[in-house]
């Protein structure tokens, strides 16, 4: 079986929270103190006389990249709703050519 | 989009919908699916066929089940007795009977008084947009209906002025709404620069404009210029980001067209055929050079210039103009600065540049319309400033300060009778100095409102509430722009039963046939639906929900192939027809032609001696995902990401008051006071701080005097009523001074609204300050006034 990671092009996050609602929703996780996704925010900070501010979404041990929507052929619920369509599920082995393709200035990958 | 919006499949029922309102947001229309299992809501999904949204949702309609079957939804009609007004003492009715005492109050006052002396306080961005005024006109038989900030302070301001100068509907980005292969349609271009004027749309998808466009702009290409007193995620990234202070926009405005204009590097051609009133332009702004502008707004000479440059140099632009335009009274002078600059670099309906269209079509017209079921008399009555504010009283609304004066003194005539419509105006949303109209509305014999919670302002002085049903719950049509500039009409369908629910035109109908039945011929939703599709095309509701949205045609430059006048002459609907950056008609008004700068009227330099007591300059309003101005507070994922109201502080200020992020801030002023959370970051100068609006708290106690927290983050008792531009628009929300101390219980605020003395003098006086002030006074363009 394909095995898949999280990619996500994280100068684009705008922190909007629909990953983080998109997931509670499909993953049914009803504590609010539990998160199957959740972002992590650095800035606004001058840093070589730029400003960087920068969100990055972070899945939790609760995330299984959703792979029965993967199998249906849907993306997962965070990436399917994401806001600025910065996040995408992409098969492990492609994940190198895919991360030059989006070019530097922020690129996370995750494999949860 | 696939035809057809339901299926069945596995004991669910999928429904496809487009979002409007209730919970709130814009006429945005995003493209949904929606999962019924028994009858219950249970599941939401962007749909990707949607040719703007693209299966993309924001967080508030990912959270839509939790809203649709939340415990605490009003579901039937309820009344309270008119000296239990402040209790939980809610007793459940039929519909029949609230129609029955809706009726006998109405006629009541209509007997006694007169149908004027009914108000209808309408909300923002809501369906109430579009029917709130016909539940007035058409139902009370009144002409007193408005959106209710102080200066009708949110995109009423802008539209009036693109009406005066443009003769056009509300001028907009151009991101491809208008064409199903959107960015790939070859006619489309990409804008070179975009400015952001006041305006923060990733999160309020402000008036149908769908806010992550600009997202899928900067990945093709597009440069962002931001003009802010906030430094926003976007401004963190823009080419250039000038950091103005609160309210000193037409100062920018003016400076920008004194480089534009004085470096030649406008367009020459446009503004021969098209533009009226260059050479006055000129002439004017040799004088507000980036040097005099640097001083007033405190934004670098040069990034004043490199950003005019860089605009004007770079065809195709274009420009979003936002709420800080609507909010202070310079406002109107700050948007004919920024409708000259877009005009004279050549951006008007071009590709890539601002897409301009005739107003009012469907719903949006229809709603005016209505104004005929008003007797003339009655008409004449409307409370629309006409006297001070000559250029209000052309619009379709009374005036709110007018309005606020009415309930007060019951002069010209008493106000008896208040209907909320879509609206919360007590938490910090429209209403400046909340305790004022909290005192003058518990003086009206009856109020009424429709909701689909408890709010803190039915719970204050409501003695009737109507169940409002959820979007998931009705037959509607979403109309982006509200009319005024529309890409596409989408169906909203109903998915779940409304139980006891009704949508906005239903209350309207049911209201409507008991007190005015010739103006409301239709039965259903779906029949006035397809009645106003009628008058512009041949389909019905029924086809609109097969096909999901309508993408309407467009056509750029339609100024030169007279499809911007009515009588179908090339040109602009403006008695020159061509776009007035110098105005014909603003004299008429008492108006000046030409732009100018105030200061905001309680600021550094026009109120220095207060200055000394409140040293910082408070502006609010900014928008959160989670949340729409006052709504969503009991949604508990929404609340998660939310839970407190923020006050954001520049790091060094929070330093030298002692704040720590997290630690409870006292906000205030001569007004009033209010309690947020700290929130440190460079986002804001370290004179400024920015506090967010729309608090209320649904887990806190709901009885009078607490009224779910109302009174202790609420940002808007530190704005005064009455100060309002000449044209009638615009006020301080976004600009006054404050004073701020670490507190440790945000019960420090609370305030007993009964308490509360309002400030005599409206005028120029209503803040006396002993101190050297700016020139720039609106007393001093507009003597004793």
């Amino acid at each position: 079986m394909t095995k898949y990671a999280l990619l996500i092009d994280y100068k684009y996050c705008t922190g909007c929270h629909s990953c983080e609602i998109a997931c509670r929703q499909e993953k049914h996780i009803e504590s609010q103190e539990e998160w199957g996704i959740k972002f992590a925010e650095f800035g606004p900070v001058k840093m070589d006389d730029k400003w960087y501010w920068n969100y990055v979404p972070v899945p939790s041990a609760l995330c299984d990249l959703c792979v029965d929507r993967i199998e249906e052929g849907k993306k997962p619920a965070c990436a399917h709703h994401c806001l600025a369509q910065c996040m995408e599920a992409v098969a492990v082995e492609d994940l190198a050519k895919r991360m030059e393709e989006l070019g530097g200035e922020g690129v996370a990958c995750f494999m949860p | 989009m696939k035809k057809g919006w339901k299926t069945e499949a596995n004991g669910e029922v999928l429904v496809r919908t487009c979002g409007w309102s209730p919970p709130g947001d814009h006429p945005v229309g995003c493209g949904m699916i929606l999962t019924i299992k028994d009858g219950k809501l249970v599941k939401v999904e962007g749909d990707p066929e949607h040719p703007i949204s693209q299966g993309r949702l924001c967080p508030r309609c990912l959270a839509l089940v939790e809203f649709e079957n939340h415990p605490d939804r009003v579901r039937y009609p309820m009344k309270r007795a008119k000296e239990d007004r402040g209790l939980d003492t809610w007793e459940r009715i039929t519909w029949e009977e609230a129609l029955d005492i809706i009726e006998e109050e109405v006629h009541k006052i209509w007997d006694n008084y007169g149908p004027e002396s009914i108000f209808v306080s309408q909300g923002t961005g809501r369906q109430a947009s579009l029917y709130g005024p016909p539940l007035a006109n058409a139902c009370f038989k009144s002409p007193n209906i408005s959106f209710m900030m102080s200066g009708s302070s949110c995109y009423g301001p802008r539209t009036v002025v693109a009406d005066f100068l443009l003769g056009a509907g509300y001028p907009e980005l151009d991101y491809a709404q208008f064409f199903e292969k959107r960015y790939d349609d070859p006619e489309y271009v990409v804008p070179k620069y975009i400015i952001l004027w006041g305006k923060s749309p990733l999160q309020s998808n402000p008036d149908g404009f769908f806010g992550h466009s600009l997202i899928d702009l900067m990945k093709r290409g597009s440069k962002i210029i931001t003009i802010d007193p906030r430094l926003t995620w976007l401004g963190s990234r823009a080419a250039y980001h000038l950091q103005l202070r609160p309210g000193t926009d037409a100062a920018i405005g003016l400076a920008m067209l004194n480089v534009i204009i004085g470096e030649d590097l406008y367009d020459h051609d446009f503004c021969d055929k098209w533009v009226f009133g260059l050479d006055q332009m000129a002439e004017h702004v040799k004088q507000f050079t980036p040097e005099w502008a640097e001083e007033i707004t405190w934004v670098p000479a040069e990034t004043i210039r490199a950003a005019s440059r860089a605009f004007a140099t770079n065809a195709p632009s274009s420009i979003m103009w936002g709420l800080a335009f609507d909010t202070q009274q310079n406002g109107a002078q700050a948007g004919q600065a920024m409708l000259a600059i877009a005009a004279i670099c050549g951006y008007m309906d071009v590709p890539g540049g601002i897409i301009l269209a005739l107003p009012s079509s469907f719903m949006g017209r229809w709603r005016f319309e209505t104004g005929q079921f008003v007797a003339p008399e009655t008409f004449e009555k409307r409370l629309d400033a006409k006297e001070d504010h000559p250029a209000y009283a052309t619009g379709p609304m009374l005036h709110p300060d007018t309005l606020l004066t009415a309930l007060e003194t019951e002069q010209p005539y008493p106000i008896k009778m208040t209907y909320f419509y879509g609206s919360n105006p007590l938490s910090p949303t429209c209403y400046a100095e909340p305790e004022r109209w909290y005192n003058a509305l518990m003086k009206c014999d009856f109020n009424a409102a429709h909701d689909v919670f408890m709010t803190p302002t039915i719970m204050a002085v409501c003695d009737l509430v109507l169940p409002l049903a959820g979007f998931a719950a009705q037959d509607a049509v979403v109309l982006p722009h509200f009319g005024r500039n529309t890409h596409f009409l989408g169906a909203m369908n109903q998915a779940v039963d409304p139980g006891e629910c009704k949508s906005d035109i239903e209350i309207d109908m049911a209201i409507g046939k008991r007190l005015n039945p010739e103006a409301w011929p239709w039965e259903t939703a779906e029949e006035f639906f397809t009645a106003q599709i009628h008058t512009q095309y041949d389909w019905d509701f029924n086809d609109l929900r097969e096909a999901g949205v309508f993408q309407q045609k467009q056509v750029y430059r339609k100024y030169e192939k007279g499809l911007l006048r009515p009588d179908g002459e090339p040109g602009f609907n403006t008695p020159t027809g061509m776009i007035e950056i110098c105005s014909s008609i603003y004299d008429d008004f008492g108006e000046r032609d030409l732009p100018y700068f105030i200061e905001p009227p309680m600021s550094p330099y026009s109120t220095p001696e207060l200055y000394k007591e409140y040293p910082l300059v408070l502006t609010t309003g900014g928008r959160d995902f989670v949340s729409f101005h006052s709504e969503h507070r009991q949604i508990a994922s929404l609340r998660n990401c939310t839970p407190d109201p923020l006050v954001t502080i520049n790091p060094k200020t929070a330093e030298k008051y002692g704040i720590n992020d997290g630690d409870w801030v006292l906000i205030e002023n001569q007004f009033g006071k209010c309690c947020e959370r700290a929130r440190i970051s460079y986002e804001v100068d370290e004179r400024v701080i920015h506090a967010a609006h729309g608090w209320w708290f649904p887990e806190q106690e709901g009885e009078f005097p607490n009224l779910f927290g109302v009174w202790k983050s609420n940002i808007n008792k530190l704005i005064p009523m009455y100060k309002v531009g000449k044209l009638g628009y615009g006020a301080p929300y976004k600009g006054v001074l404050c004073k701020i101390s670490k507190v440790t219980n945000p019960d420090a605020a609370m305030q007993d609204p009964t308490e509360y003395v309002p400030r005599e003098d409206r005028g120029p006086n209503s803040f006396p300050d002993a101190g050297e002030k700016s020139p720039y006074l609106y007393e001093n363009v507009h003597p004793g006034e």
